[in-house]
């Protein structure tokens, strides 16, 4: 891979750090009034989610990483990986372990498009949808004529995931799920 | 893709920038301190280590010629004080390669200006008002700090006499940078590094701060003086206002051979970091050899001023177009 000096760094761009590939957030020139100049740089390890602070000397540089995001349905689990396919038409599949999906797990839905981060053509990471459409698998029996008054239950929805959803809502309905914060959207 | 002609910054940023400079206009003129206007290219740079200057060659009465573009206007508007000019400002377009960020633009306004006759505290009032008449509320009281003292109360150390080695360690824990990477580093490094990661941020916060008395090593084109501790420091002061380094200003060095030296000093740092050497401008040597009155001069970053003065997030964000969108 190509190196890339403190220069180049810009959002986005994927680096090696330590070992483990990143994804820099930010990048700020800093130069004391009549000093050297530097780079504070934030970067997101990719294969933890962390994202610290670094500091490099302007002019420094670092080995870009060979990190790919592509878009795969979800097909099924065979128990120790989730398997995925390439929507690029060339019906390409993908393993991905646990460590990798890591809270992903609980969105996972057959036939819904994900974003899979590859690093060195591995799974590291998966993003879902920003929203997702989910089935009610349990929850208390939905209370008639509540809909306008707040209030909320546990729900358990067919991914596996528990939101808490308004009383109105009954087993079997399918709901519009965010899933960056887990919220409920809507009815679907 | 489509290419992306737009400016950087807004029109109705540029109309608030275009009151703001007719303001710096009028401060100075009610002041009798005269606008000028000196080339932005000239025949000596800058020799500053930590500058990176651009340059470009071009058919002159003395045939082809490197010539440098200038990284602040000083060096000829020093000739024009040894000239006889009295007090002069200019904003003046700057160039500093490699420096593109939040804050900063390889090209940039730079607003500076000279007092003959004034001492540092005189100029450091000055810019004050100049900088509150410019931002749209109170930003808080001026309060001055010592470089020492600042480094006193937020890291704990005495910047003159911490053994290096502490420093080094200090600043990559700080800074979270390797150790390895500040091994080969003096003591200006570490202590600029603690200053921009460390202080900075601190400073100018609900008032606008000035910082005076730094390292004798840190000095550039300022004189030297003993402090009230008898240590020798630059006769130096910064402006910070929201963690933003603004202003810069000198008790000026009038001393010929002095300033001789000191390009001499910083050309043999260059060899030794590999650097390129920059001309020496001696048509700014001859002028202080014939003589410079005594006095004080600043420079201040005014894109950075007119950027917190509107509340922008970014430097180009005031700018008709930064030097990425050039």
């Amino acid at each position: 891979m190509a190196n890339y000096s403190t220069n180049e760094f810009k959002a986005g761009l994927k680096v090696m750090l330590d070992g483990d590939p990143c994804s820099i957030v930010e990048n700020e020139l800093v130069k004391p009034g009549k000093g050297q100049a530097f780079n504070r740089v934030k970067l997101r390890n990719l294969m933890t989610g962390r994202v610290g602070e670094k500091t490099f000397k302007s002019g420094d540089s670092l080995e870009g990483a060979d990190v790919m995001d592509l878009e795969m349905e979800y097909l099924y689990t065979d128990g120790d990986m989730w398997h995925f396919m390439k929507t690029d038409g060339s019906f390409e599949q993908y393993a991905v372990e646990k460590k990798a999906l890591g809270d992903s797990v609980k969105w996972l839905k057959e036939q819904v498009p994900y974003i899979i981060t590859l690093w060195n053509d591995k799974a590291i990471s998966v993003t879902p949808p920003n929203f997702i459409e989910l089935e009610v698998v349990e929850t208390d029996p939905g209370l008639k004529g509540d809909t306008a008054q707040g209030g909320s239950k546990p729900a358990t929805l067919s991914s596996g995931a528990v939101v808490r959803v308004p009383l109105f809502i009954n087993q079997g309905e399918v709901l519009k799920i965010d899933t960056r914060s887990g919220d409920y959207v809507s009815r679907a | 893709m489509a290419i992306d002609w737009q400016p950087s910054a807004s029109l109705e940023t540029l109309r608030e920038r275009a009151r703001l400079m007719v303001k710096v206009r009028d401060f100075f003129a009610q002041r009798d301190v005269l606008e000028v206007e000196t080339p932005v290219l000239g025949q000596g740079g800058s020799t500053d280590v930590h500058l990176v200057s651009l340059h470009t060659l071009a058919r002159t009465d003395k045939g082809q010629r490197r010539l440098w573009l200038q990284t602040s206007p000083e060096f000829h508007m020093k000739r024009l004080l040894a000239a006889g000019s009295g007090p002069i400002f200019q904003l003046a377009r700057s160039f500093r390669d490699g420096e593109i960020g939040g804050r900063h633009n390889i090209e940039f306004t730079m607003l500076e200006w000279y007092r003959p006759q004034f001492t540092l505290d005189q100029l450091i009032d000055e810019t004050a008002t100049l900088i509150m008449s410019l931002l749209p509320s109170f930003p808080g009281p001026l309060v001055h700090y010592r470089y020492r003292e600042l480094f006193h109360t937020y890291l704990e150390i005495d910047p003159f006499t911490t053994p290096l080695e502490k420093l080094r360690s200090l600043a990559a824990k700080r800074a979270q940078m390797s150790a390895q990477s500040l091994a080969a580093e003096g003591r200006d490094t570490c202590l600029d590094l603690l200053m921009s990661v460390v202080i900075e941020p601190q400073l100018g916060q609900r008032e606008l701060s000035v910082v005076l008395d730094y390292p004798a090593s840190q000095a550039a084109l300022a004189r030297r003086h003993q402090d009230v501790d008898g240590e020798w420091v630059s006769s130096r002061f910064e402006v910070y206002l929201n963690g933003i380094e603004l202003a810069n200003g000198y008790d000026e060095l009038i001393d010929a051979a002095e300033q001789r030296t000191r390009f001499a000093d910083d050309n043999a740092e260059r060899r030794r970091l590999g650097l390129p050497e920059v001309d020496v401008d001696e048509r700014l040597l001859a002028a202080l050899e014939h003589g410079m009155p005594e006095g004080a001069g600043v420079a201040l970053g005014i894109d950075r001023l007119i950027q917190l003065a509107l509340g922008k997030a970014r430097l180009e964000d005031v700018l008709a177009f930064s030097t990425p969108n050039c």
